[in-house]
């Protein structure tokens, strides 16, 4: 057991330097010089340009040698310095992600789940029999083929234009400040039913039809025939493949739970959400590198621990994992 | 008492029609007997082990009357029969060793079985105990998840899961298929063991391989293409069978105390036929040395001498005559 994790934890480890290096790389190799755009839009004189020009390269740390900034970068980040944005100058990146990231979680986390929840249990409910699935899996293939952003447009127009139930811009009315008030909250709630929405429905089919297909696989499987050859009764059957079905879906929830923090791009960009992927979006528009790369990180770090922690559950869940511990593998 | 069948018919329905696995079989099966069913692949012998206790798709049932101890078995009726399976007839699959749920500690998903039937886990436990030592399992297996068991202690596993509430007849089928040589008698054996000691009162094995039917069968049904081609005490049908299939299939086994280096064993020439369309009468007439126009009609399964059944024009004439 201590074996088995303590070489998990060497993996993710790995990979986690890995990624980081990779996320310092990017921004650095991209085209363009962020300074410099940034001056060219304040637009000085000759002079006082190269002025700020050189001091704006002092406070980034980008006049010293590349190994340097990697170091000093490594530092940086053990210190919980994200480095400074330059959109939002002089915001410091790691405040303008954690401002964004409670409207990411209250977004995703329920859509996720619920979906997931509700998926898996009518995918189920749909492989009992032949007139259910022919009726119920159509429909979640249609709504796992939907893209996000063209059901969250369709229901913005429905719902938010030819009937005025909801609003569909912004995480909350653009006039009123955040605050704890009931008034605040009421209007969190109703900025949050669209999006919502519109990543439930997409990802409850795609949930619904990987359970439905996985549920069947397994009513095949010897097993299932052996119980009832033994005259077991059909919720015990059903509950056995459940059980074993479900074993794949929960990889499935742990890689969205993963990239939570990511944001859904497309549907905070249709929904002008304040979210992460909005945020990305901003970053890329305004050149702000460190936005951008401390987005990625937090998206990194998301991701490998949601991996760490499904690694952790498929032990507690699947007896198969727990004989490979012993071995050598 | 026993087991009896009377004509029973079931067809695999496929996109192309009906394949006619099993056609009009009657025998009866006594108590406390232990009847072996041989045939070459396809010949059905499955088909009617699993129709007596599991019917599904894509088997058909086409007609027939199945008794149990004088009860109708309602085996066209799948949640009818779930009254009867275990508790008065039950399986041991061809799989097995996938027969147990992997996620599940194999004694846990027996009570879950159990209670689900309405018996009392806590009162069979000590049988259960009793019966994991006559096979020679461990106790601690009831506390082990399946993938922790070789391949034969599952075996022997299912065994004693199929077993627990001592069905009137027990289907093993291909019980010693995928086991060596040395575990495959001791299997056998326990088969044995287990009707003495009233585990189940009457079995049938089925399997292709004769010689273990030889060392444990107290009779044995021989199959062709969906039809009972005879039926003897086991040294009947080794020592004198009387249809023409069952001498070519016997004549084809290799003998103990021969050796094989200039004479090579003979097979049967031919194939079997395809069961979608199969030939009128005789399924048989077509590799038979001995047929004539007669085996257009089907032959009667006929007893011919007490305990002895053959079906074949020729036997019956001859039977007639004498």
């Amino acid at each position: 057991m201590k074996r088995y994790f303590s070489r998990k934890l060497l993996i993710y480890i790995l990979t986690l330097i890995l990624a980081v290096t990779v996320d310092w790389l990017i921004p650095r190799f991209m085209p363009g010089n962020p300074v410099q755009i940034m001056i060219a839009r304040a637009g000085l004189k000759a002079e006082s340009a190269k002025l700020v020009y050189s001091e704006y390269m002092k406070a980034f740390g980008l006049d010293v040698p590349i190994w340097q900034q990697y170091i000093n970068f490594w530092i940086a980040l053990f210190h919980g310095d994200f480095g400074v944005s330059l959109w939002l100058f002089p915001r410091p990146v790691l405040r303008i992600i954690m401002d964004a990231v409670p409207y990411d979680l209250l977004l995703l986390v329920p859509a996720i789940l619920i979906s997931w929840f509700a998926g898996n249990n009518f995918g189920a409910f749909a492989a009992r029999s032949k007139w259910l699935d022919n009726t119920i899996s159509p429909l979640g293939y249609v709504l796992t083929a939907t893209p996000y952003m063209w059901l969250g447009i369709l229901l913005a127009w429905a719902l938010g234009i030819v009937v005025h139930i909801f609003p569909f811009s912004g995480a909350y009315s653009y006039g009123l400040m955040p605050s704890l008030s009931w008034k605040f909250i009421g209007s969190l709630l109703q900025h949050w039913v669209l999006p919502f929405m519109s990543l439930f429905l997409v990802m409850f089919g795609g949930w619904a039809i990987g359970m439905r297909n996985m549920i069947i696989y397994e009513l095949e499987a010897d097993y299932s025939h052996y119980l009832e050859a033994l005259g077991a009764p059909k919720n015990l059957v059903r509950r056995y493949a459940f059980r074993n079905a479900v074993l794949p879906q929960i990889t499935g929830l742990a890689l969205q739970l993963g990239v939570i923090v990511a944001g859904q791009l497309v549907t905070e960009i249709v929904f002008s959400y304040p979210g992460l992927g909005y945020l990305i979006l901003q970053a890329i528009q305004n050149h702000d590198f460190f936005l951008l790369q401390g987005c990625f990180l937090f998206i990194i770090i998301g991701v490998l621990i949601a991996n760490f922690a499904i690694d952790v559950t498929y032990v507690l869940v699947d007896p198969r994992t727990r004989a490979g511990m012993t071995g050598e593998a | 008492m026993g087991l009896q069948v009377e004509n029973l018919t079931v067809y695999y329905q496929t996109l192309k029609g009906n394949v006619q696995a099993l056609e009009n079989a009657s025998f009866n099966v006594a108590d406390g007997e232990i009847m072996g069913l041989a045939g070459e692949s396809g010949c059905g012998k499955t088909t009617l082990g699993h129709s007596l206790v599991y019917l599904n798709q894509p088997m058909k049932f086409i007609g027939g009357r199945v008794l149990l101890n004088d009860q109708d078995m309602p085996i066209a009726d799948m949640e009818a029969m779930n009254d009867f399976r275990l508790k008065q007839i039950s399986i041991i699959p061809q799989y097995a060793m996938n027969a147990l749920n992997p996620t599940r500690k194999i004694g846990k998903m027996t009570a879950e079985l159990l209670e689900s039937k309405k018996v009392s886990f806590k009162i069979i436990k000590a049988e259960l105990e009793r019966r994991l030592d006559l096979v020679k399992l461990p106790r601690e297996v009831l506390n082990m998840y399946p993938i922790e068991l070789s391949g034969g202690m599952k075996q022997r596993m299912v065994m004693v899961l199929s077993t627990l509430l001592n069905p009137a007849l027990l289907i093993a089928d291909e019980i010693t298929s995928a086991l060596d040589v040395a575990s495959q008698k001791a299997v056998a054996e326990m088969l044995v063991e287990f009707r003495d000691q009233q585990c189940c009162n009457s079995a049938i094995v089925i399997t292709h391989d004769i010689s273990i039917l030889y060392q444990i069968a107290d009779s044995i049904l021989i199959m062709y293409a969906g039809q009972l081609a005879e039926r003897a005490s086991t040294d009947a049908i080794i020592h004198s069978p009387r249809h023409p299939y069952t001498k070519m299939l016997i004549s084809s086994l290799p003998k103990v105390g021969v050796r094989y280096e200039e004479k090579k064993l003979s097979g049967i020439p031919g194939k079997p036929p395809l069961l979608l369309n199969p030939p009128r009468g005789c399924r048989f007439k077509e590799r038979c040395p001995l047929a004539f126009e007669k085996c257009d009609q089907v032959p009667p399964f006929e007893e011919i001498a007490p305990g002895h059944f053959v079906a074949c024009w020729k036997e019956s004439a001859k039977n007639a005559q004498a």
